[in-house]
């Protein structure tokens, strides 16, 4: 019954997401979470393509809409740990590019199952001058237990950007290191590189079959 | 009842068998086991649950599945309470407990959640979660066999659960294990999607079960609030 709540959560973590900047002046964090999300949920309601299962319509929304909001290489670095201080420039050009594939496919795939849900979107909690922040948003769904999505978000020059996300209590990043030490110790740095190539192919494969 | 028996069973009997290989996971002394079991599960779901679970979500309408979903959440509602109120959290059991009054009765058995539109929210929570916060520390990792990722504590507390459903009470047999089908289908029906994204997301699916099996039961004997764990091997934040 636990694996029921926990595999319901991540679904459910990747329905939420951030918004296009209007650069500038950096609109608050939870200002842009919300934006983004109601802007992105509004898109893909209205796009036949996205609705009649076009993958790669999605990805390019996802592309234009959300990325933007998101650190990349923190998430990277975030999810190796140690490995990270160990790997070249070109090595971590290479996996914050693998790894951010990964991410966009599988949050691609869980927006497609995106049905009706509401949101609540929680005050913030955190002084004008943070530059490290937690943003909460629940997804209410008739019938079931809230499912919290904390995005943590961390000032940089240009604006806020997103280097976690949390469901139900459950950290994306954190989630992949054991697997990503796993390989280095297996494989060295070389290895788990190709292990994402490998992944992220064989996810384009199939979603190509479709 | 006889299954809570025997997850107690194995529960002791992975505890006997402590002596597999130690690998590089703390939590998984038993890993080897683990994955046995965890194979035999995923063969189970390839051949059974999930083609039974496709079926039952392709052929009910969203609606009707709703109310079994419903009527299985409302059911396990009074224990949910109790264990709120053995955690110290009265408030929160006693909105179990008029949760389960109303769903009952205007619910109609429970079909319908006017407990959650009037403002009373649903909570999570079970033996293992109380054995946590009394300060149980989870054991090493368990994959039960049919039921999945659980740990030394999780797994007694899920025999507690067990012998605590309700579905138990139901006469007679055959309607007990027309009703645990049921739920167990309805469960694995909402999960279709999860488990499929899980497939996607995962270099290894094990490792990623597991890791998310101890985050999340760590914020839900929190209730979501968990403190924040000593991370000693965060690298500097990443070349921009």
């Amino acid at each position: 019954m636990t694996m029921r709540k926990l595999l319901c959560i991540l679904a459910a973590s990747f329905l939420v997401l951030p918004v296009p900047a209007l650069a500038q002046t950096a609109t608050p964090p939870d200002v842009l979470v919300k934006n983004v999300t109601l802007e992105v949920i509004d898109l893909i309601a209205k796009d036949k393509e996205i609705k009649a299962g076009g993958r790669a319509k999605l990805i390019q929304v996802i592309e234009a809409k959300v990325l933007p909001h998101f650190n990349f290489a923190s998430m990277t670095a975030l999810a190796m740990g140690q490995g990270w201080n160990r790997a070249t420039p070109e090595q971590k050009r290479r996996l914050i590019e693998e790894f951010k594939t990964l991410l966009v496919r599988t949050y691609a795939s869980a927006l497609s199952t995106y049905s009706e849900q509401k949101f609540d979107f929680r005050p913030l909690r955190a002084k004008p001058t943070d530059t490290d922040v937690t943003v909460q948003v629940r997804v209410l769904q008739p019938g079931m237990q809230p499912v919290p999505i904390d995005y943590s978000m961390e000032k940089t020059a240009a604006n806020w950007k997103v280097y976690d996300v949390m469901v139900g209590g459950v950290s994306l990043v954190v989630n992949y290191r054991t697997e990503f030490n796993n390989a280095v110790r297996n494989s060295g740095i070389e290895g788990l590189i190709k292990e994402l190539h490998a992944k992220n192919q064989s996810l384009e494969a199939a979603a190509g079959k479709k | 009842m006889i299954a809570g028996r025997f997850l107690l069973a194995v529960s002791l009997a992975a505890a006997a068998a402590g002596c597999a290989t130690a690998e590089s996971e703390p939590r998984d002394p038993w890993e080897g086991m683990n994955r046995r079991i965890y194979r035999f599960n995923d063969s189970f779901d390839d051949w059974i649950a999930r083609p039974v679970a496709t079926k039952y979500r392709d052929l009910l309408h969203g609606e009707i599945r709703g109310r079994v979903r419903n009527f299985f959440s409302n059911l396990a509602d009074p224990f949910i309470g109790v264990n709120n109120m053995l955690q110290g959290k009265l408030e929160d059991g006693l909105t179990d407990w008029v949760r389960f009054v109303f769903n009952t009765t205007f619910g109609l058995l429970g079909i319908h959640d006017v407990a959650s539109d009037m403002g009373l929210e649903k909570h999570n929570e079970d033996f293992g979660q109380t054995f946590g916060r009394w300060g149980a520390g989870p054991g090493p990792y368990l994959v039960l066999p049919l039921l999945g990722p659980s740990s030394v504590r999780d797994g007694m507390g899920t025999a507690v659960d067990m012998v605590a459903d309700p579905v138990g009470l139901f006469e007679p047999n055959a309607a007990r294990n027309s009703a645990i089908v049921l739920r167990a289908t309805q469960v694995r029906a909402d999960l279709l999607d999860a488990s499929r994204l899980l497939g996607e997301a995962a270099l290894d699916r094990y490792v990623f079960l597991r890791d998310a099996y101890f985050q999340r039961r760590r914020s839900l004997i929190y209730d979501g609030r968990p403190p924040r764990e000593e991370v000693n091997d965060t690298p500097e934040p990443a070349v921009k």
